[in-house]
């Protein structure tokens, strides 16, 4: 293997997002291996400021500036890779595992016909192949993938999954010309921006946060009576937002709030990685679930294992008491 | 407005022990329930409700055994008006690429202007059937969707960013949407119509029916290949309380205290 890796920066908003140095220093790895070099691909417009960020955590920088470009368009990026790939040539590609990754690389991939694999949680070498890890069922197991024989590679990398090294190269940049038709099918109207709710939960030292163990809306007062004792707010995964038993805004996860309390108690939560990614900085970290393998007790501190309905209300009474 | 709401049966793994079966290439199925892909019940209660504001039909589609007609006679009694089983030998193991692949061969077969999909399947969690099928298809897409409004051909859709930010977008019909958890109230099927649905006809496509050759399906047709399934390893764990319910609670509260959390 003597060929570059790709990878694709995404950023938004003026921002280079993490992942992207999250992925270019996992390249890096899977490049020095092999001797070969690391080349990130950045689209847009008023790109300075983005590149000179860039430079540092790769060997080259491919710029395509274009006013079609401003917001993030799986149409034109398409379009723009489409083209590069096949004419580049690199041996692997990587994409962020994002909102913005997975509305583009899998109709990329079936237009270039390449092998895609998503969601990677890490990449190696296996002689001159390239092996994933991904993880199914909800992260209760992961699965060794091989790809089939192909000119070139994509994969799609889950946040957070690899640290950020540092960034000590120095990239040379070039300029490609975009060759960018009009626009044909996809029109960017606006960003929204998350209401604003009544709790801040981002700002609480306590946050108390249920998840769908928690089986039906009656139930949630059961929680809410061990966060007013603690002092709490209270806070919840996904599904519970779903079913409309509390408003977006409690919700923590990739989708939803990102918090970092003092202390951070999951009920009835299982710990999938996109809930993961919004708590995991919490100074102290408490699990209650009945099942012994969810995946939460492999980021909780402290765990206990059984029925909430039975453990909840013996703890808000032990924490009464020793306020009283 | 003719809709094709793709669904898969998968296993509820969030509350079961899972272990991995002999060969190590996949879980052992047979304890465990399944039921809807959580987004497509979500994807499939979007079309019912197009359905009832535009007219014209809901066909349903899922690529699966014989048990899969559970969830296909499930959407049938919600209102959905037909329904379709692709299965073949030659399909299994098709990988995320390939299932997208064997859907498109049908849906060539079908009138359709919308395509809806989940945004994710709890099981394998790829990600990608539904952005894939709507490149086979050359049709737009918008990926993550949390809301939509369609106005002559056009539709308008609220994609779902990280952080709660929504990105607002139009594209044209026909198009593909895959949906994402949360966007609507997923209704109960009625008695009644569970009873319909009890006596529909549900089609079955192989590969002669859908057109597909050999060496385009199953694990052939497949660019990536399953090698071995195993348990996440051990890193950092939880030090797990022990005892009954008030000494773990006990134990719990002298943490908060020496921590200084109350
Ligand atoms: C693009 C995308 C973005 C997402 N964003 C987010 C996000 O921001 N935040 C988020 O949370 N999720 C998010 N999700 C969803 C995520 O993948 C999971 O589906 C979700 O986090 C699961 O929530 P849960 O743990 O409450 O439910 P489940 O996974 O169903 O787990 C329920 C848990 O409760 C336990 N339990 C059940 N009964 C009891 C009992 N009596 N006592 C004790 N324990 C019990 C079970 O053992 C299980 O572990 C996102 C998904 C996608 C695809
Ligand atoms: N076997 C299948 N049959 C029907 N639809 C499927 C199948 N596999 C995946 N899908 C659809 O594609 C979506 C995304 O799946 P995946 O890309 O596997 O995460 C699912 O939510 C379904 O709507």
């Amino acid at each position: 293997m003597n060929r570059e890796i790709f990878v694709l920066i995404e950023h938004r908003q003026g921002e280079i997002r993490d992942i992207s140095f999250e992925m270019l220093t996992k390249a890096r790895g899977l490049a020095q291996e092999k001797q070969v070099k690391v080349c990130a691909l950045l689209f847009g417009t008023n790109l300075e400021n983005l590149i000179e960020k860039t430079t540092s955590f790769a060997d080259k920088v491919l710029v395509v500036e274009d006013k079609k470009l401003e917001n993030f368009n799986a149409e034109c990026y398409q379009r723009i890779l489409a083209n590069l790939l096949p004419q580049y040539n690199p041996f692997l590609t990587l994409i962020g595992h994002t909102a913005f990754g997975v509305d583009l690389a899998p109709s990329l991939a079936a237009q270039l016909n390449f092998p895609l694999v998503t969601d990677c949680v890490d990449l190696k070498w296996e002689d001159e192949r390239l092996e994933a890890i991904r993880q199914m069922y909800g992260g209760k197991v992961n699965a060794r993938i091989s790809l089939m024989e192909a000119s070139s590679y994509l994969a799609t990398i889950r946040q957070a999954a690899f640290p950020v090294g540092e960034g000590n190269l120095k990239a040379e940049v070039v300029k490609i010309e975009s060759l960018l038709e009009e626009i044909a099918y996809r029109k960017f109207i606006e960003y929204l921006e998350a209401a604003v709710g009544e709790v801040d939960i981002t700002k609480a030292n306590t946050v108390i946060a249920v998840g769908r163990g928690i089986k039906e809306q009656k139930n949630l007062a059961l929680v809410e009576d061990l966060a007013k004792t603690l002092g709490g707010v209270l806070a919840c995964s996904r599904p519970v937002v779903d079913a409309g038993w509390l408003p977006k805004d409690r919700q923590v996860g990739s989708s939803g709030k990102t918090v970092k309390p003092k202390l951070y108690i999951a009920i009835g939560i299982s710990g999938a990685f996109q809930h993961i990614s919004g708590m995991k900085n919490a100074e102290t970290i408490i699990a209650i679930n009945k099942d012994p393998n969810a995946p939460i007790f492999a980021e909780a501190h402290y765990g206990i294992v059984g029925d909430l309905f039975k453990v909840v209300p013996v703890l808000k009474e032990k924490i009464a008491e020793i306020k009283r | 407005m003719e809709i094709v709401v793709c669904l898969k049966r998968v296993p509820d793994t969030a509350e079961a022990e899972v272990k991995i079966a002999p060969g190590e290439k996949e879980i052992v199925k047979d304890r465990l329930v399944f039921d809807i892909n959580e987004a497509d019940n979500y994807a499939l209660e979007e079309g019912l409700l197009l359905k009832e504001k535009f007219g014209g039909t809901v066909t349903l589609l899922t690529l699966g055994s014989k048990e899969s007609e559970d969830v296909l006679r499930m959407g049938l009694a919600k209102g959905a008006d037909s329904a379709i089983r692709l299965y073949d030998e030659k399909f299994s193991n098709a990988d995320g690429y390939c299932t997208a692949r064997i859907l498109a061969q049908a849906i060539k077969n079908l009138k359709f202007d919308l395509i809806l999909t989940g945004c994710i399947a709890s099981d394998d969690g790829y990600t990608q059937v539904g952005v894939t099928l709507a490149e086979l298809l050359d049709i737009p897409h918008a990926s993550l969707v949390t809301g939509l409004e369609i106005k002559d051909k056009i539709i308008k859709v609220n994609r779902e960013l990280e952080g709660g930010l929504l990105e607002v977008l139009e594209i044209s019909l026909p198009a593909l949407l895959t949906i994402q958890t949360g966007i609507n109230e997923p209704r109960y099927a009625s008695v009644i119509g569970i009873k319909r649905a009890g006596q529909k006809e549900i089609k079955v496509w192989g590969m002669n029916e859908i057109g597909l050759k050999e060496e385009e399906t199953g694990e052939k047709g497949s660019k990536i290949l399953l090698e071995q399934v195993f348990f996440p390893p051990v890193g950092k764990r939880a030090e797990i309380l022990q005892g009954t319910n008030e000494e773990v609670s006990a134990q719990l509260s002298e943490i908060f205290k020496t921590k200084g959390l109350l």
